[in-house]
């Protein structure tokens, strides 16, 4: 009997997927390392019961080891999913924007004191296509899990990033070389989408393969620019997770072939298994 | 050592139906999941006898210390969990509980014959109560509804058959009476209770299935209160769950008549939640 659509691919995992597994528990990592950068936070911790050897596009299920709750609307409760944007000798590193009670009170966070994660989660980037040239585009927080990619495929990978402003834009300095960069209000780089660079890029190099992470508009617009000129994209997606591993289906996203709970099918998804990333 | 309806397990600590999925969890985590496994008894999914899709998304929504969800029973359907989840369910190193849900008595009647054949099933839990299905709230919310499915499922398994009550009843305590007159061996309770969220933005629904069920924290006063009540209206063992998320909660619902308890949302933020819990309950029984 055919699997139903959206739930195909539940217990006959692709053997080659990208994912290193996760202990079945949460933990608690040391924070070493509260960096400021401009919009931005990098935070570091010192991962000792976690494997060494996540895989980029891999994430995290965060949580605070102490006062976890009590903020804002007497939240949060549940842990909160983030792509690692780095990780150097045993040294775990998120990029994160306070933007609600979960992330204001993870930006609190202070060397010494516990960050719970359980993870690496879901699958991440696979490797480009034979023949094809990587290029990554991000734009705003979402550039996080296109620093590990760098950092596994080497400095000369060109980058594309989008921010919003300037201090946004300060996150392009966890990026080798000179990426380069677009803002929305010209502060810094060119005043443009980041999509305007990507066009002009594959115009340039129609032989790219694309990795890109940013929010859902953004991925939108490279998805549909990278399925009119047939460049393959992977694009790493998002969503509203309780568990990140497969156990509260809250997650899915509509592909061609269905729902897929994102944190176990993805977070990366390739863009021709989407009609749209909206 | 617990005895549930004549099953041995080694412990008290079950999995809420829908909280874990022990098949996705093992492509996460490995088979380090199967040598530490949070549970003494799992409990499935629910399935139904057709495929479903769920509800649309956004299907979560977070509350003060709880959570919303709007699922809608995604499963492979009958066929599709008999012949590619049981094998795999069938290798956890505990006893297995298939959840299910018919929209009909016949369809449950289906259900049960066909899983209560196969020998990795331990025991069945009707799937009476979940409020994102509309039949659902109605089966379970009546006891005569809910005495009706059970009397006809009864004789189609030698299984011990769990009923799994909604807390959206007038009194469950008169439902989980109905339920064992008509052949339940156990009840287990509560799912989640009937809630709602509105978009920040729009103040329009933010759930895609307009309604949801709310668990977590939020949720354990009302359902040690329903367990203390459905305890003293029956003789058959309860299941009580509910927000437990610690040793101590565990410890309130068996001393509020439990005889098993389970870890539900917990879990999401610790998958060893279960683990945790029946450590912590092993020290204040010992203490």
């Amino acid at each position: 009997m055919e699997p139903p659509a959206g739930v195909s691919s539940v217990s006959a995992p692709p053997r080659s997927e990208p994912r290193t597994l996760a202990p079945p528990e949460r933990r608690t990592a040391e924070v070493t390392r509260v960096e400021r950068l401009g919009a931005y936070q990098l935070i570091a911790a010192r991962d000792t019961e976690g494997p060494a050897d996540p895989q980029p596009g891999q994430f995290y299920m965060l949580s605070t080891a102490e006062r976890w709750g009590g903020g804002a609307d007497e939240r949060p409760y549940l842990p909160r999913a983030f792509s690692f944007a780095r990780i150097q000798s045993g040294e775990l590193s998120f990029l994160l924007e306070a933007i609600g009670p979960g992330t204001a009170r993870l930006a609190e966070l202070a060397p010494g004191e516990g960050l719970d994660l359980v993870g690496p989660l879901g699958v991440g980037w696979r490797p480009p296509p034979e023949g094809r040239r990587p290029l990554l585009v991000g734009g705003g927080i979402g550039t996080a899990p296109l620093v590990c990619l760098q950092d596994e495929l080497g400095p000369a990978v060109p980058a594309l990033l989008g921010f919003r402003s300037a201090a946004h834009a300060e996150a392009a300095a966890l990026f080798a070389a000179e990426p380069a960069v677009a803002t929305d209000d010209g502060s810094r780089g060119r005043q443009a989408l980041v999509t305007d660079l990507l066009r002009e890029q594959l115009d340039r190099d129609p032989e790219a393969a694309v990795f890109a992470c940013g929010p859902p508009a953004m991925l939108e617009a490279v998805r549909a620019l990278c399925a009119e000129l047939a460049v393959p994209a992977q694009l790493a997606l998002e969503s509203g997770m309780a568990c990140g591993f497969g156990a509260c289906f809250g997650c899915v996203v509509a592909t061609i072939d269905g729902y897929v709970r994102l944190c176990l099918d993805g977070p990366v998804l390739d863009a021709d298994r989407l009609e749209s990333a909206l | 050592m617990v005895e549930l309806c004549g099953i041995r397990l080694d412990g008290p600590v079950l999995n809420g139906s829908g909280t874990f999925d022990a098949i996705a969890a093992r492509r996460a985590f490995g088979d380090a999941l199967l040598k530490r496994f949070p549970f003494h008894a799992f409990v499935s999914k629910t399935i139904t006898i057709a495929p479903r899709q769920g509800n649309p998304p956004p299907r979560l929504w977070e509350t003060p210390t709880g959570l919303i969800n709007s699922i809608g029973l995604p499963n492979r359907g009958l066929e599709g969990f008999l012949e590619q989840d049981l094998p795999e369910l069938g290798e956890l190193p505990v006893p297995l509980v298939v959840s299910v849900m018919g929209f009909s008595r016949d369809e449950l009647a289906i259900l049960v014959e066909r899983v209560g054949e196969r020998d990795e099933v331990a025991m069945i839990e009707l799937n009476v109560s979940c409020p994102n299905v509309e039949t659902g709230l109605v089966m379970g919310a009546d006891p005569a509804e809910t005495a009706r499915a059970v009397e006809r499922v009864r004789p189609l398994t030698a299984k011990p058959v769990i009923v799994k009550l909604t807390p959206n009843a007038n009194k469950p305590a008169g439902v989980a009476r109905a339920a064992e007159a008509a052949g339940a061996d156990a009840v287990s309770l509560i799912n989640t209770l009937k809630g709602m969220a509105l978009d920040p933005r729009t103040a329009g629904p933010w759930l895609g299935g307009v309604t949801g069920g709310v668990s977590g924290p939020a949720v354990r006063a009302i359902a040690l209160e329903q367990v203390h009540s459905v305890s003293r209206a029956v003789a058959i063992p309860v299941i009580g769950m509910g927000g437990i998320a610690s040793g101590r909660h565990a410890a309130d619902f068996l001393a509020a008549g439990a005889a098993c308890v389970a870890i539900g949302t917990e879990s999401f933020r610790d998958p060893a939640a279960g683990r945790r819990v029946t450590a912590e309950l092993g020290l204040l029984v010992r203490a």
